[in-house]
């Protein structure tokens, strides 16, 4: 294909296609990758599903508070396929913060945030913070109990910051209270903040692309005999890993479409009574268990953000020259108690904050600020990590024959 | 210079997400109160939101007034925060995050101090609308209001 004329005649103008076939055929990519290297581009598709099926439920929909449940409903049960593109677009956003999680807790354990990939994982925090306004802007479009409710308490953390809280409260609402305007604007900056999101993914590949994957050894590849190229190799790892994911996607779409959603948003929006229970989606719930186990409003909401906001300052607050967690058995411990703490958080944000649910969010909310503040820092200084390897392919060459 | 530039460009598209001259001119409500009767309670809307009005019983108002200052979290007399102790007018949004507090209605909780309870995150108000306990910071806010006739106010 190199080789057509007219692909020779556009490369020289715009080098696009050797671009293309630098950075995604020939890639040079260490050859010990293991199947935690797939959620980076699992998560890529799942937004390209975002952007294509939001694009279309866009057409059908009306962003007005007396009509937004009702176009939703004919989504439903009148628009062709209707029912199938929004129960991919909801499970979708389900299934993006599922792999972008595993993603993230990946970086963790292998250590991809430490130099000289930094920058590569702040902009993935960043990644984190728009896909999170993203989805939980979506979620009040279809504007049901939940979406007005969860906009009204999201919205109204704001209101903690001092002395303006309240003028910015009420400018993110263009109101005294959610309403109309709100959930117009909502609906533009939804639409909108996909597309931010690309750009800002371009930039993460970017960074990615200077220095390569790390890899599950956590050392520099040595030479050539280190690396393979991305294609045919990984493109075929990477697809089957799609078929997989699609296989768990399509039984949640097609058999479970609102297991993860709430009963309560399939009532309209009701500004005069609020549900007995507000949950936010489950990927959410960790972060709200941290902003309830806090009894002081401020604070509360302080500690919130700050659980996100600790990510970017991660690759300096972890001082360890050695990356994998393969080689660190005392940080391998402390990274599962993590995922289970996160794990414990996320079931407490589900519960009501009474009675043993708050206290078992205080020590869940505690642990994962000991974890970043101080495990993490000490563990730096005081593990002696086992011995590393020479090389990537040293250990394959080495390993006995069977 | 480039400052004051970049500044007089922005403000227009910043304040126009700002409610709007339509969204501002809504903003008062009349409200006759003759038929409630003593101890009931009804919620009108304004602004969006729900405004509780009360007509106390005399326990409740004098469970109000006797509340020692240092027991608040936001100390204000009761007599601060009605124009006739009988009527008390409160704007019905929890100052935590939020939520529509449960009381209005006979059969609903009205947390420890009878006044109102928050069930979104556990906030108890007294019947003067005080915060006594959970997470909200401030009292339940009395909107600006007025008498227009003995039994008809005003609301905003
Ligand atoms: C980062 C990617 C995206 C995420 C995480 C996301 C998330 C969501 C969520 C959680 C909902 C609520 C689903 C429900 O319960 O009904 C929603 C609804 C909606 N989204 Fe998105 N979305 C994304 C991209 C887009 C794009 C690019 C568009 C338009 C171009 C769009 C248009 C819509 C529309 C029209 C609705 C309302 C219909 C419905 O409720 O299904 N979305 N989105
Ligand atoms: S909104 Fe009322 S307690 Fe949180």
């Amino acid at each position: 294909m190199m080789n057509h004329p007219l692909v020779k005649w556009i490369d020289h103008r715009l080098p696009i296609i050797t671009l293309m076939n630098k950075e995604l055929n020939e890639y040079p990519t260490p050859r010990n990758l293991n199947y935690w290297w797939n959620f980076g581009s699992l998560a890529g598709i799942i937004l390209v599903i975002m952007i294509l099926t939001g694009i279309v439920l866009a057409m059908q929909y009306t962003p007005h508070k007396d009509y937004a449940f009702d176009s939703v409903e004919r989504i439903m049960r009148d628009v062709n396929f209707g029912w199938m593109l929004r129960y991919i677009h909801a499970n979708g956003a389900s299934f993006f913060f599922i792999v972008v999680y595993i993603h993230i807790f990946r970086g963790l354990y292998y250590g991809s945030y430490k130099a000289p990939r930094e920058l590569l994982w702040m902009i993935g925090v960043v990644i984190l913070i728009v896909m999170m306004a993203t989805a939980f802007m979506g979620y009040v479009l279809p504007w049901g109990q939940m979406s007005f409710w969860g906009a009204t308490v999201i919205t109204n953390l704001f209101s903690a910051v001092p002395v303006f809280g309240e003028a910015i409260v009420t400018w993110l609402w263009g109101g005294f209270s959610v309403d109309n305007a709100t959930l117009n604007r909502f609906f533009a900056l939804h639409y909108l903040l996909p597309f931010v999101l690309v750009a800002i993914v371009v930039l993460h590949l970017w960074a990615l692309h200077r220095f390569g994957s790390n890899n599950p050894l956590g050392i520099d590849a040595k030479g050539p005999q280190d690396k393979i190229p991305f294609n045919p190799y990984y493109t075929i790892k990477d697809a089957f890993g799609l078929g997989v994911c699609l296989i768990f996607f399509a039984w949640f779409v097609f058999f479970a479409p609102n297991y993860l959603g709430h009963p309560d948003n399939y009532i309209p929006a009701n500004p005069l009574s609020t549900p007995a229970h507000i949950v936010p989606e489950w990927y959410f719930l960790p972060f709200y268990a941290i902003l309830r186990s806090i009894d002081n409003k401020l604070l509360g909401v302080v500690a919130m953000f700050a659980s996100i906001f600790v990510l970017f300052i991660l690759p300096w607050l972890d001082r360890s020259p050695v990356r994998s967690g393969k080689f660190r058995p005392i940080f391998k411990l402390f990274f599962w108690v993590l995922v289970l703490d996160c794990i414990v958080l996320g079931i407490c944000g589900a519960k009501p904050a009474e009675g043993k649910w708050l206290y078992i969010s205080r020590i869940g909310t505690f642990w994962y600020f000991l974890h970043f503040f101080v495990i993490i820092p000490l563990l730096g200084i005081l593990e002696r990590p086992r011995p590393l390897p020479a090389s990537i392919s040293e250990p394959v060459l080495k390993a006995p024959a069977e | 210079m480039g400052v004051v530039a970049t500044g007089a460009a922005v403000w227009p598209l910043a304040d126009s997400m700002n409610p709007s001259a339509e969204v501002l001119a809504l903003a008062s409500t009349e409200v006759d109160l003759s038929p409630v009767a003593e101890g009931q309670r009804i919620s009108v809307f304004w602004r969006g939101k729900p405004v509780f009005v009360d007509r106390r019983t005399a326990e409740q108002i004098k469970a109000a007034e006797e509340v020692p200052m240092d027991e608040l979290p936001d100390p204000q007399l009761d007599e601060a925060r009605v124009q006739k102790p009988e009527w008390l007018v409160l704007v019905g949004v929890c100052t935590h995050l939020g939520c529509i507090p449960l009381g209005q209605k006979t059969g609903e909780p009205r947390g420890e101090y009878g006044g109102w309870f928050c069930p979104c995150h556990g906030s108890h108000y007294d019947t003067s609308g005080r915060i006594r306990k959970g997470p909200a910071p401030l009292n339940l806010e009395v909107p600006p209001y007025s008498f227009v006739e003995d039994e008809v106010i005003l609301i905003g």
